[in-house]
């Protein structure tokens, strides 16, 4: 399968742009530096529809330290601080 | 013959439409509780089917998996796998999905599956997926699940019938022993796994909008636009408390003269003497100056809910989650806060969301700081006997101005709070993910949310008539024995215990300019703050004959120096009395200790605004 996202270095959702678009590459909970577990973050990531293969979009950015971020996530929206989607690797 | 009870379990992931759809069921049939030892609200209601089934359908909390990171989350794990206390396990589960919104219920559904309980996935919503051009292959869908599915549409009359027939059918063939329970908490590899499992089975069986839902991009490009988005923020809450105190004004005064009327009507039937007294001045007057509130109960709660249904609570809490953080506090304090306003049993209630313990402890900790609704009757009556009804600045009324300002005393000093806890106790600690689904939004379904606003107007009303009610009563008693001896001159209240708790207590309370009826007022107003005023109105009345309490803030014009009145009003902003409030905080945090310090912190602040408010203002020749 060739895809642009193949060829776009790989970066962590939690420093992208309002208007980013991309695929989730693969989650890395323990770069990520937030106060849960690295398993606990990345269930509840997984829960929340975050997995390989997903279509990402950051739509709004909050006022202070453009966070949280509200991310489309193939049909829904969730809102995440950067600090967890950091965890999250995009292309 | 009789058909035995069915019972059945609602669950779902959080916005599922859950709740609606359990309104839709049940109607107005609802009974509201606790599950035993926590907090979580236990919903449960009852309907009949087609069939003439018995059926009781419990509304379990909203949850993506059966980890249980949350009391809430740990009910809906437990009741599901027949664990939790007291309960039965429910013979029929129906898992609610959003049918525009399918990935996450579905992979939920996977992980049900494994407890082995009878299962049926209900799609709800329907009408709002196929406008937005998203088909089902339902027969196709149940063939790869493994589960009975059906279409509904809650919100519509007859929406539910498929679901209703369903229900006759499975129940008619239940096998009396479930399947295995092969359910236990899965690795992150397994949630992976189900996660892709679910994604595949939903592009095998759904064909995925064409239009996608335009309405939700352009309502957000507004509300959750950084700058934009706070101010409609405040223009929502500035209309909300409008409403609540400008709104419901005629009702409340309708409700007030009404039992004026009632109490002169008993005052002119019945003889003068104590039965007279009790029922004029001690359960009318008193109850009354409660129920008056009502209006504002209703309509707090109906801006909530709607807010809610909407879809915009959520948007606030990512509006306000990085603002609150300042202050040591979570984004998703922002609806317990609000609720609080209310009051603060719901608020504190309401920090259930919050799933990380410390950040809960603290909003819990600040929620009665914000001005709740019992403390509008103890505001209203004291400014409008003591601040004139001027302009200033030719266009703010100096009254409202005072109210303001008492609001934003309440706030400030709970954001104040909240960062003296985070600065001083809780210093090791790093902040908690904020971590929520942003609904797409839906039109509020009305009955739905009329059910929701009965079901908080009769838990107020039920309040009123029993806690409330028999506090009148005692303080009645106390303030009208033992009775004065024949022939002495003083008021008879001057004889009474109240007279006598009053001025025992009175030397503590008079370096905040309290005299000895506030004092007796204060005592029970432990049951509910509104209560004081009730006891202030009945103090009074007693002392100066019966016709005093209808004109209780004229009295207190002519008893009260203006630094008293403002030293009132500072003590209420703090006001740490309220047992309710204590045994709710009690209960959530599960520990005497923390209720003690809530008790304990709100009394110094109390005393502290109080004393400084009093000297400032005598100090001012308002003495």
């Amino acid at each position: 399968m060739t895809d642009i996202h193949d060829t776009r270095p790989h970066m962590p959702l939690g420093l992208a742009q309002r208007g980013y678009t991309g695929v989730i590459q693969h989650l890395s909970a323990k770069d990520a530096g937030s106060a849960l577990s690295d398993i606990e973050l990345e269930s509840r990531l997984i829960e929340l529809g975050f997995v390989e293969g997903a279509r990402v979009e950051v739509l709004h950015e909050g006022l202070v330290g453009r966070d949280p971020i509200a991310v489309r996530v193939d049909s829904i929206t969730i809102a995440v601080r950067r600090r967890e989607a950091m965890a999250i690797i995009v292309a | 013959m009789e058909l035995p009870q069915l019972h059945l379990a609602l669950v779902g992931t959080p916005n599922s439409g859950k709740t609606s759809l359990f309104n839709a069921l049940t109607g107005s049939r609802q009974k509201v509780a606790n599950y035993p030892g926590v907090t979580v609200e236990r919903k449960e209601g009852f309907f009949v089917t087609p069939l003439g089934r018995q059926v009781s359908v419990v509304d379990l909390p909203g949850t993506y998996s059966l980890r249980g990171r949350s009391p809430d989350e740990e009910i809906t794990r437990d009741f599901v796998l027949g664990k939790a206390s007291g309960e039965t396990a429910p013979d029929l589960i129906l898992c609610v999905a959003d049918s525009t919104n399918l990935r996450l219920t579905i992979r939920l559904l996977l992980e049900l599956k494994r407890t082995g309980r009878p299962m049926v996935l209900v799609l709800n919503m329907f009408d709002i997926a196929s406008r937005r051009g998203i088909t089902v292959d339902v027969e196709r869908l149940a063939n790869e699940l493994g589960v009975p599915v059906v279409t509904s549409i809650a919100v519509r009359k007859g929406g539910t019938a498929d679901l209703l027939a369903l229900t006759d059918e499975i129940s008619a063939k239940l096998a009396a022993e479930p399947g295995e329970n092969n359910w236990r908490v899965l690795s992150v590899a397994e949630l992976r796994a189900t996660q892709r499992e679910a994604d595949r089975i939903i592009a095998d069986c759904v064909s995925l909008p064409s239009r996608p839902d335009t309405w939700t991009a352009r309502i957000d490009a507004i509300v959750l636009h950084p700058v934009g988005g706070l101010i409609v923020l405040a223009a929502i809450l500035f209309v909300m408390f409008q409403a609540v105190f400008a709104w419901a004004q005629p009702l409340m005064e309708l409700l007030n003269s009404g039992f004026d009327s009632l109490g002169e009507f008993v005052h002119a039937t019945l003889p003068a003497g104590l039965l007279q007294s009790f029922l004029q001045n001690g359960v009318i007057s008193g109850v009354g100056s409660v129920i008056v509130f009502l209006p504002q109960i209703i309509i707090i709660f109906l801006f909530i809910l709607l807010l809610e249904d909407f879809g915009y609570m959520a948007r606030a809490a990512f509006l306000m989650d990085r603002i609150m953080g300042g202050a040591g506090l979570h984004g998703r304090a922002f609806i317990p806060l609000l609720s609080s306003f209310a009051c603060a049993i719901p608020g504190i209630m309401a920090t259930r969301v919050i799933d990380n313990k410390r950040d809960r402890l603290t909003t819990i900790l600040i929620a009665p700081l914000m001005t709740c609704s019992a403390r509008i009757p103890v505001y209203t009556l004291i400014i409008s006997a003591f601040i004139p009804a001027k302009d200033v600045w030719g266009f703010i009324n100096l009254q409202g101005l005072v109210m303001f300002g008492l609001y934003a005393a309440g706030i400030i000093s709970a954001l104040a709070v909240s960062f003296l806890i985070k600065f001083f106790m809780l210093r090791d600690y790093a902040p908690a993910p904020f971590m929520l689904e942003l609904p797409d939004y839906k039109m509020p379904r009305l009955k739905s949310i009329a059910i929701g606003v009965y079901t908080r107007a009769k838990m107020f009303l039920h309040r009123a008539g029993t806690t409330i009610f028999s506090m009148m009563v005692l303080i009645w008693f106390l303030a009208s024995f033992p009775q004065p001896p024949v022939g002495a001159t003083e008021p008879a209240i001057d004889f009474s215990l109240a007279a006598i708790i009053g001025k025992a207590l009175a030397p503590l309370l008079a370096p905040v300019g309290f005299n000895w009826q506030i004092a007796v007022a204060l005592i029970p107003g432990m049951a509910a703050r509104e209560v004081a005023v009730a006891a202030l109105g009945t103090v009074y009345a007693i002392e100066g004959g019966k016709e005093a309490a209808e004109q209780i803030g004229q009295v207190l014009a002519t008893k009260w120096s203006l630094a008293t009145a403002l030293s009132m009003l500072a003590w209420y902003i703090f006001a740490p009395q309220c047992a309710s409030t204590l045994a709710v905080i009690r209960r959530e945090t599960g520990s005497w200790t923390w209720m003690a310090v809530t008790f304990a912190y709100m009394l110094v602040l109390a005393y502290a605004a109080s004393l400084l408010t009093y000297n400032v203002a005598v100090a001012f020749g308002a003495g």
